[in-house]
């Protein structure tokens, strides 16, 4: 398997928020993505999720052929997204919430067994065992945003796509999720990240957006 | 079929307003007895109409949220991405949302049929209407909710929208439960029609809804 993006543009109205943004992973290796503000960061992981019309470009999810072809499906199906938002709902307990994703997620039949957990143990590798049962309102700004994670181990998807991770988490979360994600990795996951701060991933390829020069007619 | 239980438990929990729409179908029905006076028989005439019209916009009260709270918190997305057709997830929330907000409405019809000084047999004229037709409501509403979904005080517009595409349902509800009671006119004809619009509605509602979000994904 194998992700190939090749000069990537995508468009807001009729406003570019860039162009020209290539890279190509293989299992086993993380794309960090980093950047100022405001340069299509989110909007280029949006776009990977399908979430957003590529506008030019090439993005594939590749298969060798020595490898078994599955039934071509979209990208999206390939991809877990974790946005800014948790996708969780406050008035469910965690639990609630995580069971309900793991059952909506379509699983993959063929897929080695420990790579899905139950939520239970999904929410214990994070360290939150004691908020199961509470409604997921009631959680810090850091806890909601590790339950949110511990989506990522609930269904398996070959490639996460993170924006900004590890927003809101403490040090020695944000150095355990890292860890996590690492031992994912080495499963021949792929994860494509959009961060401000260094995660702490393994075999990371870096990609550095720069803002577009201003177009002239634009004054 | 998890989301069908998750949304009907959420519109249990705090601030899902499941019990609102009854609450604000009882006020409408309650204070038309105060506004019209206490004629007797004029209640009784009235009483299959002002039934269907607190219903329809009970039903249009709570709808404008079928889709902006999953956007909100980012569930939309998600679901977005899922093997499941989107079609099929627009589907099922309609149908968790009629559960939840528009049985109870059925529900407590005979009980508000009973304010209108209404017959036994024209209460179940209306329950039977209404029971057939409020889900083409929820349907032809979520059109509008989806329409609506990044509009952040999209509640009247969903009403304004989906109001014209209601007549026809609230016409023929209204019809076939005087029908019942009104010895020439035939009950079936306009009942059966009713049926087919739910029907319609059950199958163009989710389409042209999932068509809508897709659109506006941003």
């Amino acid at each position: 398997m194998r992700i190939f993006a090749e000069n990537l543009s995508v468009k807001r109205g009729e406003d570019l928020i860039f162009k020209d943004v290539s890279f190509e992973l293989v299992p086993t290796e993380s794309l960090t993505i980093s950047g100022p503000n405001g340069v299509g960061k989110s909007t280029l992981l949006r776009a990977l999720a399908g979430l957003l019309p590529i506008d030019n470009g090439l993005f594939e999810i590749q298969y060798d052929e020595t490898e078994l072809k599955p039934e071509p499906k979209p990208n999206a199906e390939y991809c877990h997204y974790i946005g800014h938002k948790n996708a969780m709902k406050a008035e469910l307990t965690v639990l609630e919430n995580l069971s309900f994703w793991q059952r909506t997620m379509a699983q993959d039949e063929t897929v080695d067994e420990d790579l899905i957990m139950p939520p239970e143990a999904a929410v214990e590798l994070l360290g939150l065992t004691h908020t199961l049962d509470l409604p997921f309102g009631f959680l810090s700004q850091g806890q909601r945003r590790r339950i949110a994670l511990a989506k990522l181990f609930v269904s398996y998807r070959p490639v996460w796509l993170l924006d900004e991770p590890t927003a809101a988490l403490d040090k020695s979360s944000s150095d355990n999720f890292a860890q996590i994600t690492n031992r994912y990795l080495e499963k021949g996951g792929i994860v494509i990240a959009a961060t401000h701060v260094p995660l702490g991933f393994k075999e990371v390829k870096q990609l550095e957006m720069t803002p577009p020069p201003l177009n002239e007619s634009f004054f | 079929m998890s989301l069908f239980w998750r949304d009907i438990k959420l519109s249990m929990r705090s601030g899902g307003g499941a019990l609102l729409g009854v609450l604000f179908f009882l006020a409408v029905i309650a204070v038309v007895p105060f506004a019209v006076g206490p004629d007797l028989n004029f209640l009784q005439r009235i009483g299959p109409a002002m039934l269907w019209i607190g219903a329809l916009l009970s039903t249009l009260l709570g709808l404008d949220r079928l889709f902006q709270a999953e956007r909100d918190d980012g569930s939309l997305d998600i679901m977005l991405m899922q093997e499941t057709p989107f079609i099929l997830t627009v589907f099922i929330k309609c149908a968790a949302h009629w559960v939840a907000t528009g049985l109870p409405l059925v529900l407590a019809t005979p009980l508000l049929g009973l304010l209108m000084n209404m017959d036994l047999l024209s209460i179940g004229a209306v329950s039977a209407t209404l029971l057939v037709g409020s889900p083409a409501i929820t349907f032809i509403g979520a059109v509008g909710a989806a329409v609506a979904v990044t509009l952040p005080r999209g509640g009247l517009l969903v009403s304004i929208l989906v109001l014209p595409l209601a007549i026809p349902v609230l016409i023929f509800g209204v019809s076939a439960a005087y029908a019942a009671v009104e010895d020439p006119a035939p009950f079936l004809p306009p009942f059966l029609i009713l049926c087919a619009i739910t029907m319609f509605f059950a199958v163009i509602g989710p389409l042209a809804a999932a068509a809508a979000i897709r659109a506006s994904t941003d």
